[in-house]
């Protein structure tokens, strides 16, 4: 163990950071206590050193303190958090310390929240069906276990209802037992945060769950520690502990603003609208923790979610997070106007592992193509619905006509569930034949003779 | 030769400095810190080195040790390639999951091939002759599938000395010693080669022979010839890397190098899981038989991602030395570009656009030049193909890296986000996609379509144009107004795209298309167009046509006609055109 090593006065503070001149020994990425002149202690990192200076990362912020009454402590050890099963059921801040007045969970092991890469020759490849109960997501974007699958919504969309329904009835058909959930707020407001509790509280999910709490009034740095904190525990129960963790992150687009805050008060040569070139492999060092491992039970899956701002799905925030996740389930604003709930778009939204996912012995044979028919016919009626907006009804043929009905019919029927209604996968299934049957057989060229003769109803 | 040892003074993510260090040469392999974290070094400034540290700096300190090793990074070539999996400086994951576990922890150290294992050796040439570098020396049946032929290192030539019997060896054992001008080199059956320097042939050559993929719209289309370079550029979601492996698993390349560049792990894991199922459609084995992966994915550390596409681009060379056919994936270059950047960044150089640096295009320049068909050193033929993912940013492809790509490449399969969301896979535009190679493999295709290729593929690529101008019109007047023959045209170009262009990659017909599938099933389709407009003309509708039993079935012949029974196909199109006659009589 090594000593640590205590200075008084900073040279600097810009933003979050402070330069500490005159160090040695100091390692990159260490742990550092910061006391202000009333004695409060704050933690922060070491984000470079330059020739004796060292730039520090202040997590619960600079203001308050001085240059000449700051003492600066390095630790000598990059930053940890106890871990422990006895975490699920408590409220942690963004460091992993209890929220919730009660004591310290007793202390299973510490773990570095960065974390280590998962080899990539180690990791076993997501195929169990998790049947969320929603229609849209199990027909037409499955979710497996081990999947990073995100939400892309927008300011004032029902993605907290969304993301609270798939948490509650989130099963694996033929287990016993559910999910642990992890529950990650960065940045969001009380309200919200408050919901999440209420919702967990009343559906008897909090005892098995553990939430990490950094608000929109919590200091910005300790934004970017959060996820790595939960995934760290999320990584302890998984494969240490054989637990099935979800694990849901809200939300990523105040994350992404924390980083680009630090990133210029760091002076770093920006990228795209003013985030730095390594927010790509930021979110990956956090999206990429989902997973499973051979030989280990546990697993990890990730759902973010995400505000698109102006609701632009090129924004670098849901572009990036693109990149890395296994698909993006879409929530859309005008579906949402239009009153269906949930209002998920499926086309731009996707779901890659779930073609292992489904089919023969894990959901239905047909399940594979009847999802691309619908994406087809879907964006078929897509189409042909802003051309009759144009050239009305009456110009467009018999055929797309039927198009039309099915659209409307699949967004009111298919779509369309209560906040609170589980359905299963038949159920998702039968409706999805029914709204096929609205179109003429011959259409289905996406479906093998076979499965049209058991399931095409005639009219 | 004296190793040179300074301190580190700054730290800066992957980027470190260190002072009392001059006489270290530039791209010179450094051990950083007490942990020996491996580095390599990017900028020498007086007795300053920059070094670009290939893991994790945590916990580096300033004092710390930063020591040459007098060497380039190099890569290991030789047998215990195939069938690997390494991360972005050839370091075996296999090896290092056995050794550290699941996670992968910094400063661990593996050889690259495996030095216990023996391989058989069959000496071709006999002591006394006479070798230059590129020169085969013997051979080892590395898989079942690949010979693997043992290369003189290209920088040696000389008297052969000494060469080893015929019988089982460790890569450590010295098979052969040439002498040239009173020195003597020891040979072993691998060598080292620096990455950044391509490996030298003796002549480059023209390609001619189109990579068969089994893609329709590739191989009818827009083709790529053996030692061509290609462009995959689409947004997130559209198809890049699975376009990747379908080639990286049907093409008919003898070798298959493929990167991971900053990418999934699940997605290494997939090729991991199914190359060793799949077979190959020629010999019947196990596609991982041919297969060496490069796994640098996007939470393993930046710098080692961007060694990554060398260290791949050098192994493949080294397979094309040996007179093979090797396609090359890279999956994505953009997240290369990216980690230039970056590194760029905390190098504090000048940025270009978007904060890249100025070097971005001379740097893609460089790797797709690596591309080639050559003249080997040894006489034989071998080729480089590059196919390489391009991820832009917000699906434009304006941007940098795409641009500058562009300039190198001579085909562009452009994928476009609306096909990918109404699943029309592989998402490929025929409309902004281009192959330049159509001309140079044109012949080898018309010898193989009764001549046909070329007239063909103009033909179906202009209904396809056409389609796409009939929609302007059926915008402004709805589709009911358009004149009986362009209806058709619309009928037949929504017959080539969900029975031709589209293909499904997870269904088991559908996935491989042999050259005789894509050219019978392609000529059904004009056929059936050719009778259909002559019904047209004799009054009969678009749609009447359209609604025959047979048509909607014609668009499932990709998933229902194995690539053994295309005769199948014939037999079908005379029932369809039976069909369109029995109308005409009616
Ligand atoms: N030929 C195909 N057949 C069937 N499905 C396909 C095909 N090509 C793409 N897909 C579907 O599209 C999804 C996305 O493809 P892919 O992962 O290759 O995209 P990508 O362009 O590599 O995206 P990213 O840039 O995010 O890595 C796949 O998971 C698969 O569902
Ligand atoms: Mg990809």
């Amino acid at each position: 163990m090594q000593i640590s090593m205590e200075y008084r006065g900073v040279a600097k503070i810009s933003g979050p950071l402070i330069f500490v001149e005159g160090i040695s020994n100091v390692g990159y990425d260490e742990l550092v206590e910061i006391k202000s002149e009333d004695g409060v202690v704050r933690k922060g990192r070491v984000l470079e050193i330059n020739r004796g200076v060292a730039a520090v990362e202040v997590f619960e912020g600079t203001s308050g303190l001085s240059t000449t009454k700051t003492s600066v402590k390095f630790l000598g050890k990059p930053l940890t958090i106890a871990v422990s099963t006895e975490m699920l059921g408590r409220i942690f801040n963004g460091i992993g310390e209890p929220m919730d007045g009660g004591p310290p969970p007793f202390t299973e092991d510490y773990r570095d929240v960065n974390g280590l890469p998962m080899n990539p020759y180690s990791r076993d490849y997501p195929t169990q069906f998790i049947q969320t109960g929603v229609s849209a997501i199990d027909g037409m974007d499955t979710l497996v276990r081990g999947q990073k699958l995100p939400l892309f919504s927008g300011s004032g969309l029902p993605h907290n209802l969304i993301a609270t329904q798939i948490a509650r009835q989130a099963t694996i058909v033929g287990e016993e037992t559910g999910f642990a959930v992890i529950f990650v707020a960065m940045g969001i407001k009380h309200d919200e945060a408050s919901f999440f509790k209420r919702s967990f509280e009343e559906s008897g999910a909090l005892k098995n769950s553990a939430i990490f709490l950094n608000l929109a009034d919590d200091p910005p740095v300790e934004r970017l520690v959060t996820p790595r904190s939960a995934l760290t525990l999320a990584e302890y129960l998984a494969f240490e502990q054989d637990l099935h963790v979800l694990v849901i992150l809200t939300d990523m687009t105040n994350y992404a603003e924390a980083l680009r805050e630090i990133s210029a008060a760091r002076e770093e040569v920006p990228s795209r609208k003013g985030y730095p070139g390594y927010l790509y492999s930021d979110f990956a060092s956090i999206y990429e923790r989902a997973g499973r491992i051979k030989g280990r039970k546990g697993s990890i899956t990730q759902m973010p979610v995400l505000t698109m701002p102006n609701d632009d799905i090129t924004h670098p925030i849901p572009d990036l997070t693109g990149y890395i996740t296994e698909g993006q389930i879409v929530i859309d604003r005008d579906l949402h106007r239009r009153g269906i709930y949930p209002p998920i778009n499926i086309l731009p939204s996707l779901s890659r592992l779930m073609k292992d996912g489904i089919g023969k012995g894990k959901t239905r044979e047909d399940h594979a193509p009847v999802a691309s028919q619908l994406y087809s016919a879907y964006a078929r009626a897509q189409d042909l619905r802003s051309l009759s907006t144009i050239i009305g009804e009456e110009g467009l043929t018999d055929k797309d006509r039927d198009y039309l009905r099915f659209g409307e019919d699949f967004e009111k029927r298919f779509l369309s569930q209560r906040f609170d209604e589980n359905r299963s996968l038949d159920t998702t299934l039968g409706l999805a034949w029914k709204e096929l049957s609205l179109l003429q057989e011959s259409e289905l060229t996406r479906i093998a003779d076979k499965f049209i003769k058991m399931y095409y109803q005639h009219p | 030769m004296s190793i040179i040892s300074g301190k580190i003074i700054k730290i800066s993510g992957p980027v470190v400095q260190a002072e009392g260090v001059s006489g270290l040469k530039m791209h010179e392999l450094t051990m950083v810190g007490d942990m020996e974290l491996i580095g390599e070094v990017v900028r020498i400034e007086g007795d300053i080195a920059t070094v670009q540290v290939y893991e994790d700096t945590g916990g580096l300190k300033p004092g710390e040790k930063v020591t040459g090793s007098g060497l380039p990074l190099a890569v290991e070539l030789g047998p215990g390639l195939l069938e690997g999996i390494f991360d972005g400086i050839q370091r075996p994951l296999n090896v290092i999951k056995e050794m550290t576990g699941d996670f992968i922890p910094r400063g661990v150290k593996a050889n690259s091939l495996n030095r216990e294992k023996k391989w058989h050796f069959v000496p071709t040439k006999a002591r006394g002759e006479m070798v230059t570098g590129g020169e085969i020396l013997g051979t080892v049946k590395e898989t079942p599938l690949i010979e693997h032929r043992i290369l003189v290192p290209p920088n040696v030539s000389g008297v052969l000395d000494y060469i080893i019997k015929e019988g089982d060896y460790t890569i450590e054992e010295i098979v052969a010693k040439v002498t040239k001008d009173g020195t003597t080199k020891d040979l072993k059956m691998y060598h080292r080669w620096p990455v950044r320097e391509p490996r030298p042939y003796l002549e480059r050559l023209e390609p001619y022979e189109p990579l068969i993929t089994g893609q329709r719209i590739i191989d009818m289309f827009f083709p790529v010839a053996k030692g061509g370079a290609i462009a995959i550029p689409g947004g997130f979601g559209t198809g890049k890397t699975i376009t990747s492996h379908q080639l990286a698993a049907w093409s008919d390349s003898e070798i298959i190098v493929y990167i991971g560049c900053g990418e999934r792990g699940n997605e290494m894991t997939e090729v991991l899981l199914t190359f060793p199922e799949w077979r190959d459609p020629k010999s019947g084995r196990p596609l991982m038989e041919r297969t060496v992966l490069i796994a640098n994915t996007s939470n393993m550390p930046v710098s080692a991602r961007e060694a990554s596409v060398y260290t791949g681009i050098t192994i493949a060379e080294y397979f094309r030395d040996m007179g093979y056919n090797v396609a090359l994936m890279a999956d994505s270059t953009s997240r290369w570009a990216e980690a230039l950047r970056e590194i760029s960044g905390r190098l504090e150089e000048m940025p270009a656009e978007e904060g890249y640096p100025s070097y971005l295009s001379s740097r893609l320049g460089e790797f797709y030049e690596r591309a080639g068909r050559a003249k080997t050193l040894n006489g034989k033929y071998g080729s480089a193909t590059i196919i390489g993912a391009v991820s832009p940013p917000g699906g434009d492809f304006s941007e940098p890296v795409t641009v500058h790509t562009k300039r190198f490449v001579r085909g562009f399969w452009a994928l476009d986000s609306n096909l990918a969301s109404m699943r029309h896979y592989p998402a490929i535009n025929w409309l902004t996609s281009y192959s330049d190679y159509v001309d140079y493999v044109e012949k080898w295709w018309n010898s193989h379509t009764e001549g046909k290729w070329k007239e063909m593929r103009i033909r179906a690529l202009d209904i396809l144009k056409k389609e796409d101008e009939l929609k302007e019109i059926i915008r402004l007047i709805g589709p009911e107004a358009l004149p009986e023959p362009e209806k058709l045209i619309m009928e037949v170009a929504r017959l080539l795209r969900e029975g031709f262009l589209q293909q499904n990659a997870y269904d088991p017909i559908d996935t491989y298309s042999s050259p005789e599938k894509q050219f019978k099933l392609l000529t059904a389709m004009l056929t059936f167009y050719d009778e259909a407009s002559k019904a047209v003309s004799k009054g009969i509708t678009a749609s009447k046509i359209a609604a025959l039993p047979s048509v909607a079935d014609m668009a499932k012949l990709r998933m229902s006609i194995e690539n053994e029974k295309v005769a199948e196909i014939d037999i079908f199109l005379n029932k369809v055109l039976d069909e369109i006659h029995k109308l005409e009589a009616s």
